[in-house]
């Protein structure tokens, strides 16, 4: 896809780009240069002089059993928060979709969390989820249920989801809505006239005519899982108890942070890259399919 | 649809659908009540559901004076300090946007398809896997606690670039075939014609980029380090002490109503250019 009509000038269009291209040189291309480099080296104690060790840190890191820990901690987090969103904001949608009076009001009322900071939100469900003022967690407790997010890795995990998957609703609510009101009215109703009922309709036919949506909102979800919810994590639990809650990039944050393994945290970012890149593939392999279609 | 429905069926939408929201609601609902409420009611885990009489010492507290004992910065200059970066972090991405795209859809150069790509692959480097380089890097310009520090790495979108391009390919040529027969070089055909035909598209992105700059959390955490130069949603987070006999509730709730009252007015005022905005965005 090309202009026919352009205009010709020597200098003028590098001059248009210089300010972008400028501000992507120095804040995204040099810092990832310097991400890969520092993976491949070794700084002494000091921080005085550095080695060139080759794939010294990234076999550190694949011998560390605490990184296959965050591995499997940002596997269960991301699936789970996907999982959750997914499926409530899918049945949101499909009963605003039903030919309701006021889907428009309801959307209003189901989108906005959408605007909230991840941060934020984590504020707000540890002032509901705290076990010593939270309103949830008293109800929890007197329904005999122990909850104690500050010692049990299996709760302070459950809350950190429950936080990230309630801000990820609405924006699963938006494309699933337009996803639904894109289906042919008339396949619906020819199912009907052959006598399928709702249910077996929703399986048979609305599901998979869904599918591409899903994939898509699939792979949004465990971009938004994996990369934006720092914030919750760092208000709700600092990556505790016992790294229990601890994702790959909250890995990144700390272990730089501690400001102790400089190469091994580089060699995270080079992987986190590496996961980026594969995920960003595959949704504009999607988009592409979904624009010849 | 075809069938006809019985009662249940025709109410069981709705009643699914106030479930959703009321659940959605409830966290929102329950910080508003927060902020009525006086810390020691809080404190002792008895706060009732409906609001109490403390809302306006809250509010006052929190934005004039700032949460006593942990003497932070009130939240008047973090609300003017996300303000701040918001603004400039989305005005900032539609201008230079506008311009590159601008200059490959519209002009034959060398190296064109090359700077393309270039803006294209930072999609796949978001701030968080390259947080401590570019930290190093805003440190040795010195940018660390300023705006420009706070902003400038986080202006540079390929989403926005490519937003741009894909429209500019759908404006006719014959546009810039009639302003060139009018004598009009490419910075008029520039302003006169293409910005007023990409006001809607910049005004449905400025939504979403408003509310991604006014939410940043990692980048701004690791940048400022002075107390007036936080924004709000790393203000927050510093109210909350570990010990929780001394995190005032009430003030971090009023703050956290505050944090979140600018881009949830701008979702729901402007609903029609939001949508718009998020669709276009994920293309």
């Amino acid at each position: 896809m090309e202009k026919r009509a352009t205009f010709s000038n020597r200098y003028l269009p590098y001059a248009l780009l210089a300010p972008q291209i400028l501000v992507t040189l120095i804040f995204f291309y040099w810092p990832a240069a310097q991400a890969i480099r520092q993976s491949f080296m070794l700084e002494d104690a000091f921080g005085l002089s550095s080695d060139f060790v080759w794939f010294e840190n990234y076999v550190a890191l694949f011998k560390d059993p605490s990184y296959y820990q965050t591995l499997w901690t940002t596997f269960v987090f991301s699936g789970s928060v996907a999982f959750l969103s997914l499926s409530v904001a899918l049945l949101l949608a499909v009963m605003a979709d039903a030919e309701i009076r006021g889907a428009t009001a309801y959307r209003t009322f189901l989108i906005w969390p959408y605007a909230v900071a991840p941060a934020v939100a984590g504020v707000l469900w540890i002032f509901m989820l705290d076990p010593s003022l939270g309103m949830v967690a008293r109800g929890l407790k007197s329904l005999g249920l122990d909850w104690n997010p500050r010692l049990n890795g299996t709760h302070a995990l459950t809350q950190v989801v429950l936080a990230s998957a309630w801000k990820q609703i609405s924006y699963n609510f938006l494309f699933f809505l337009a996803g639904l009101q894109a289906i042919p009215r008339s396949v619906i109703e020819a199912a009907a006239i052959d006598g399928a009922r709702a249910w077996r309709r929703f399986w048979t036919i609305t599901l998979p005519l869904l599918s591409p949506t899903t994939f898509f909102l699939l792979v949004v979800n465990i971009v938004y899982a994996f990369f934006d919810t720092f914030g919750t994590i760092d208000t709700m639990t600092q990556g505790g108890p016992a790294k229990a809650t601890e994702t790959l990039v909250y890995k990144v944050y700390s272990d730089g942070r501690l400001g102790g393994d400089l190469g091994g945290s580089a060699a995270q970012s080079v992987i986190l890259m590496i996961i980026v890149i594969g995920l960003t593939a595959v949704q504009f392999r999607f988009v592409e399919r979904r624009v010849t279609y | 649809m075809v069938e006809r429905k019985g009662a249940l069926a025709r109410i069981l939408p709705h009643l699914v659908l106030l479930t959703g929201v009321a659940i959605v609601a409830f966290p929102v609902y329950l910080a508003l009540i927060g902020a009525t409420h006086e810390s020691s009611v809080i404190a002792n885990g008895q706060m009732p559901l409906t609001p109490g009489g403390a809302a306006l010492d809250s509010y006052y507290r929190a934005i004039v004076i700032g949460p006593s004992r942990t003497t932070r910065e009130p939240v008047g200059t973090m609300l003017l300090n996300s303000f701040t970066m918001a603004m400039l972090i989305a005005v900032g991405k539609i201008a230079i946007s506008l311009l590159s795209a601008f200059a490959v859809v519209y002009f034959r150069f060398p190296f064109r398809k090359a700077a393309f790509w270039m803006i294209f692959i930072t999609l796949m480097l978001p701030v968080e896997v390259r947080i401590y380089p570019t930290y190093k890097v805003a440190a040795d310009l010195g940018l660390l606690d300023t705006m420009a520090g706070l902003t400038l790495p986080l202006i540079a979108s390929a989403t926005a670039t490519l937003l741009f391009r894909q429209f500019f390919m759908t404006v006719p040529d014959e546009l810039v075939e009639a302003s060139k027969i009018d004598g009009a070089g490419p910075m008029k055909f520039f302003f006169d014609t293409l910005l007023p035909l990409s006001r809607t598209n910049m005004a449905a992105l400025f939504v979403i980029l408003f509310i991604y700059g006014w939410n940043q959390y990692l980048w701004p955490l690791l940048i400022t380090t002075r107390d007036d130069m936080q924004t709000i949603v790393i203000g927050i987070k510093k109210m909350i002490v570990t010990s929780d006999a001394i995190t005032e509730w009430q003030i971090v709730m009023a703050t956290a109503v505050l944090a979140m009252l600018p881009p949830v007015l701008i979702v729901i005022v402007m609903q029609k250019l939001f949508v718009r905005g998020l669709v276009e965005t994920e293309k």
